[in-house]
């Protein structure tokens, strides 16, 4: 598995601070996802899960702290930064355009063409080999958006997410508007994807989810890291208990625990 | 239920033969342009039997060569519509061009060719201008051309001068739409042949090179079934139109000039990447602009594009009138360009919709109107029968988006 053999966190987080007027948005907080790996991001509302991924995401740059990507320390000053570091970030309302068919989409804005034609065939083809890839099953590339479920439609965002040399995938909510069928769907799509290498990032208020999809739980409390959780292990109560701010954790050993947490639990 | 991958709705939805498609999509209420095709049918029969001069070669000739200048500028209604908005000033446009052209030969001598080019160019300057103000200011496309509709009428009125209505003598700008091909060509009748059979013989190579590919590449294509059927129709339609406009005065140079507007433009939107962003555009603006797509670029590009065709159709039936004078582009032309293309099968709300619809549209406007004409009925009942047509043709649109939105589509 990549997992195991890369020591280098895909993405780490040191020290961020995010502050909008009055209101400390984030404050010194500590995040780390490794390649192969899925984090939960986990916090009442208010607690800060947006703003951070946005940090990453590029849409608010951080006032204070590091970020490192892949070993080396980046700048995120906008959404070209992130994409260009491998970033993408499949927010909840997907962005598809519902008029057009699944390959239109997954190509929406990086179009082939044939020199002036469209070159719908490599398209399809190519759509094609990325859905077989991600074990994402759907009627037809040529189906327009419109008619595809929800689960089929997070399916295509998140196919879209990655299939451009993406190293880190963020999912804000992706099964929070999702039938209990469509949400297995795009639960194994995740798992999928760390099959495939890929560090994932999921935001869920869904613990049920979170339970069946992802690695490791990190969770935030107003603004503040509130420990790091491997799913092995903990009970559903424990994160509820850490979400709520019932039981705090250990801050100043955020980064140490839960490399150590991952070390237990790599297979 | 079941809404997962193995939802058999959606599972056959797009497989089994040509017809099962078809009836697939009908039961899904995604009618597509059927309804339109039998409302013209039954509009066709219903003139057909109060007046049986109506499906006279003579008459279909002439319905060929009023249609074209409205199908043109609805051409430009439909690419403003795909993105959601919509153009209102497409009318006035098209009177001030062909004003411009008109007074630019006529009183200043220029060569017709240059004068018609000049007039294509103050159309897409206009409407670049209207689309820099919609984006810039982030006003609605529809209070915006509504300004311009009103003071492109006044500039229209500023162009003619005193006189009021310029007379087209000029051999090119007359002929634009004026000539018939058997008529007025020598040996036009044998040269629509060769063009008609070429035409037919270049859409075909198209759908076999496609369906070639597409084969090769291991993708789904089309049986030979269907392709022949795709085939057939074009042939079909081509060769009844030049068997019927040659058993009249030959095919009308207008709707040779419309045609090609069609056939350009399908390309463009279908096949081009600008295309592929009008509609994603038009579909949803966010994902567009989240897709790095330049959303003002595609909108100024379109405003301007509608406008230049509005140009072309204005000068189309300038060239047809043989005159320019301050009603250019009055009444109800905009009404009747807006209504073609809604009526053909363009989507109000924008991502929905083909240029053909212009087409489809137009024939169903123009029918009424000349079926009307040839019955002599009077002005306030066309009128009210128009509009009555407008309404039901929504009507149909837009409760099949209903039942597709129930549907799931």
């Amino acid at each position: 598995m990549p997992k195991s053999s890369s020591q280098v966190p895909i993405l780490e987080l040191r020290g961020v601070s995010k502050r909008f007027g009055a209101v400390q948005a984030l404050s010194n907080v500590n995040f780390e996802v490794y390649a192969g790996e899925v984090v939960g991001l986990v916090g009442d509302n208010g607690a800060g899960k947006s703003t951070l991924i946005k940090c990453v995401a590029g849409i608010h740059p951080i006032d204070d702290g590091e970020i490192w990507f892949e070993g080396r320390r980046v700048h995120i000053q906008n959404p070209i930064d992130a994409t260009n570091l491998g970033i993408q970030t499949v927010y909840q309302d997907l962005a598809l355009c519902d008029n057009l068919d699944v390959v239109g989409n997954l190509y929406l804005g990086r179009e082939q063409t044939n020199r002036l034609p469209l070159d719908e065939v490599t398209m399809e083809k190519r759509s094609l080999e990325v859905l077989h890839n991600l074990s994402v099953s759907i009627p037809s590339v040529r189906t327009i958006i419109a008619s595809l479920s929800g689960g089929q439609r997070q399916s295509v965002a998140i196919s879209r997410a990655v299939m451009w040399n993406s190293k880190l995938v963020i999912l804000d909510e992706p099964t929070a508007a999702l039938g209990v069928l469509q949400s297995k769907q795009v639960l194994k799509l995740i798992r999928n994807l760390r099959e495939q290498g890929l560090a994932v990032i999921v935001i869920s208020h869904n613990l049920v989810d979170i339970f069946e999809a992802v690695d490791r739980i990190s969770i935030l409390y107003l603004g503040r890291n509130n420990g790091v959780f491997n799913v092995h292990g903990t009970s559903q109560e424990q994160i509820v208990a850490a979400i709520t701010g019932a039981e705090f954790g250990n801050n100043n050993q955020e980064t140490a625990q839960s490399r150590q947490r991952k070390g237990g639990s790599s297979r | 239920m079941s809404t997962m991958a193995n939802d058999p709705r959606l599972v056959s939805e797009e497989s089994g033969s040509l017809l099962q498609r078809w009836w697939q999509r009908f039961r899904q209420a995604d009618l597509g342009s059927l309804p339109i095709i039998v409302g013209l049918v039954v509009i066709w029969l219903v003139f057909q039997r109060a007046n049986d001069k109506f499906l006279s070669p003579l008459n279909l000739t002439n319905l060929m060569a009023q249609i074209s200048a409205l199908g043109t500028i609805a051409v430009g209604a439909v690419l403003v519509l795909l993105l959601g908005e919509v153009d209102l000033s497409a009318g006035a446009v098209s009177g001030l061009c062909a004003a411009i052209m008109a007074v630019l030969n006529v009183r200043y001598g220029v060569p017709g060719p240059i004068a018609v080019l000049v007039g294509l160019l103050a159309g897409l300057a206009v409407g670049f201008f209207q689309g820099f103000w919609v984006t810039r200011f982030k006003i609605p496309s529809f209070i915006i051309t509504l300004a311009g509709q009103i003071a492109w009428v006044g500039a229209l009125l500023a162009v003619l001068g005193e006189t009021g209505t310029v007379n087209l003598r000029d051999n090119f700008i007359v002929a634009l739409a004026g000539t018939f091909l058997k008529r007025d060509v020598h040996n036009g009748e044998l040269y629509s042949w060769i063009v008609g059979i070429l035409f037919i013989a270049i859409f075909a190579a198209s759908f076999i090179w496609e369906r070639q590919r597409r084969r090769s590449a291991g993708l789904q294509f089309t049986s030979i079934g269907g392709l022949i059927f795709q085939i057939a129709i074009v042939a079909v339609l081509v060769i009844g139109m030049l068997l019927i406009t040659n058993a009249d005065r030959g095919l009308p140079s207008a709707m040779v000039l419309f045609i090609v507007v069609l056939v350009l433009f399908d390309f463009i939107t279908k096949r081009t990447i600008f295309g592929r962003h009008i509609y994603a555009v038009g579909g949803n603006v966010e994902a567009a602009r989240r897709a790095s797509i330049n959303v003002n670029f595609v909108r100024i590009a379109v405003f301007g594009l509608a406008s230049a065709l509005a140009a072309f159709g204005g000068i189309l039936a300038a060239s047809r009138l043989l005159a320019v004078n301050q009603g250019a582009g009055a009444n109800d032309l905009l009404l009747n360009v807006i209504a073609s293309a809604v009526i053909g099968g363009t989507s109000l709300f924008g991502g929905r919709g083909s240029v053909w619809s212009a087409l489809l549209g137009a024939l169903v406007i123009g029918s009424i109107s000349n079926g009307m004409d040839l019955l002599a009925l009077p002005s306030p009942i066309k009128f009210m029968i128009t509009g009555g047509v407008l309404l039901a043709a929504v009507t149909i649109e837009a409760v099949s988006r209903q039942r597709r939105e129930t549907a799931g589509r």
